[in-house]
């Protein structure tokens, strides 16, 4: 078996890979949707869709067929072309960040060293998507919303960017696998602890940078109808929406990686080596990053919408004051080897 | 060395491309999106060279900080593409004699004499096992402290002077204070706070109006 794989052209062996987690992920996202729709449903008192499948679970499917069924229409004198890739590029960062995402001690497609880096770069260059789209539909509304979500993932990004520094700092690497590894020992070394102001500001930025509920001030329905997507439909509207959520996943993954120990098992050692599902390993991943996803779905279900410059207070003049002073305070922890986090 | 040589090629002449699609589109959005192709395809060159750190810093600051904010004002300006144009031709020849200085300039300090395998012999290839991003760390932080630490003064000294000069204090500006909105409280500040039993008296039963009628 081993030897078969071996035997595969490289770039074969790649594209394998890729499959291997880009179908999954897209099946995560479809049924990620309806979860979002059955959870805000039950918080609210409702059912949620029922109709589609035993107790709904069709939904996606048949979602997904009405949007490549619907006619795409491009506005006038839009700008065609970049009206058209303005999705594509919306969805390809938050896909191809999964490259040097470590599922396992072992299990990651490229185990690079600059692994935050990266994934920090690809998530600036989600934004484009949302600018082009603003800017090509050629109306108001759209590039209204597209300038709030501009200006707005600007604003969390350099907050988003202190806290993974400060994640570096702790860490002393860039590679995510690292990362994990420099949490190991218990749950308390988990790095939510030392890091918690950190912790606190890059969830909340993920969820600002998602453009999700109480950040989706670039959707604003009430005076945006739907922000930098409104000329969209069909596909490219289907497009938009899986990049949404498939950053968000992405963001709860990341979390997890980050703060909450990644393939971890926040049971001692002593108890769990060798028992599978207990013992470390992708489950405990898989669960904790669900844990994080639920999360977006029930702040979207409590809180109202921030107000535009509220949110840009909390940007600039909260988190980022934060996040400087914390990195400080872990740099000192870091040289003073403070145990149990930094034991030379 | 086959495929990367391709991979050299392909986004050597992207760039190349990129750059001349930047200088003649008519359209300054479309300039800006093709400046970003410009950079990323060169942050793919610097990777191919195996300077990761530099290939994802460009993207993560040009592309994702700079061109945003370049696009951002691109967008908002009404630019006039006839009154741009106006006079082409009259500047045409001075504007020749400064390119051709120009490019004579580049080609005697970088040409053909100054580079190549000739001048420079490659470098040895530093192995998977070298963190690029640990090493550009320890130089920067030692060997050139002074010039990194002068050149973040200069930043912050640029970034203070532009907050400075585009600040204005607007006397009507309602600006709200949240600090302040936190700290009211009932009596003296402006909110009063009502008991109210939570289930009222009984309501006599309304009358029936279609009974009343009659």
């Amino acid at each position: 078996m081993i030897e078969l794989w071996n035997a595969l052209p490289l770039v074969v062996r790649i594209l394998l890979k890729v499959i291997v987690i880009v179908l999954p992920l897209l099946g995560l996202v479809a049924y990620y949707t309806l979860a979002e729709r059955k959870v805000i449903g039950y918080m609210q008192v409702r059912i949620g869709p029922n109709r589609v499948g035993w107790r709904g679970l069709l939904q996606p499917i048949a979602d997904a067929v009405k949007l490549m069924m619907k006619e795409i229409v491009v506005p006038t004198r839009a700008d065609k072309t970049l009206f058209l890739i303005a999705p594509l590029i919306s969805i390809v960062p938050a896909i191809a960040a999964w490259a040097v995402f470590p599922f396992d001690a072992t299990l990651v497609v490229a185990d690079i060293h600059a692994g935050l880096l990266y994934i920090l770069a690809l998530s600036s260059l989600g934004v484009y998507g949302i600018i082009i789209a603003g800017w090509a539909s050629n109306s108001r509304y759209a590039m209204l919303g597209a300038m709030r979500s501009a200006a707005q993932l600007i604003a969390y990004e350099i907050a988003m960017g202190f806290a993974l520094a400060g994640v570096l700092v702790a860490a002393g690497s860039l590679n995510l696998g690292d990362i994990v590894r420099a949490q190991s020992g218990s749950v308390l070394t988990w790095f939510w602890l030392p890091l918690l102001p950190f912790f606190g500001v890059y969830l909340i930025a993920g969820v600002a940078e998602t453009n999700r509920a109480p950040f989706d001030v670039a959707e604003g329905e009430s005076e945006l109808v739907a922000g930098f997507h409104v000329e969209y439909s069909g596909m490219g509207f289907a497009v938009f929406f899986l990049a949404e959520y498939a950053n968000m996943i992405l963001v709860s993954a990341l979390t997890v990686v980050l703060f909450m120990g990644g393939w971890l098992s926040p049971l001692p050692q002593s108890w769990v080596q060798g028992v599978f599902p207990l013992d470390d390993g992708f489950q405990w991943l898989l669960l904790k990053t669900f844990f994080f996803m639920f999360l977006f779905l029930w702040l979207r279900a409590t809180f109202p919408r921030y107000r535009y410059d509220q949110i840009m207070r909390l940007g600039w003049k909260v988190f980022i004051p934060i996040t400087i002073v914390w990195i400080l305070v872990v740099a000192v922890g870091v040289v003073a080897n403070l145990p149990p986090w930094w034991s030379a | 060395m086959g495929f990367e040589k391709f991979l050299f090629y392909c986004f050597a002449a992207m760039t190349v491309a990129a750059s001349a699609m930047v200088i003649s589109r008519r359209n300054p959005v479309h300039a800006v999106l093709w400046m970003v192709v410009v950079f990323v395809s060169s942050a793919v060159l610097w990777i191919l060279l195996e300077a990761e750190f530099l290939g994802i810093v460009l993207i993560l600051v040009y592309v994702g900080a700079v061109m945003v904010l370049f696009l951002f004002v691109v967008m908002m300006l009404d630019i006039d593409i006839a009154t741009l144009r106006a006079g082409f031709i009259s500047y045409l020849p001075v504007g020749a004699l400064v390119a051709a200085v120009m490019m004579i300039e580049i080609a005697l300090v970088v040409g053909p004499a100054h580079f190549g395998l000739a001048a420079f012999s490659a470098p040895p290839a530093a192995g998977v096992a070298v963190n690029n991003t640990h090493e550009l760390g320890m130089l920067l932080y030692t060997v050139y402290a002074y010039p990194v630490e002068l050149a973040a003064v200069i930043l912050l000294v640029a970034i203070v002077a532009a907050i400075r000069l585009t600040l204005r204090r607007r006397p009507d500006n309602k600006y709200i204070d949240p600090a302040r909105q936190v700290r009211v409280k009932k009596g003296p500040d402006r909110i009063r706070i009502l008991k109210m039993a939570s289930v009222g008296p009984a309501q006599p039963p309304a009358a029936d109006p279609a009974a009343t009628k009659e």
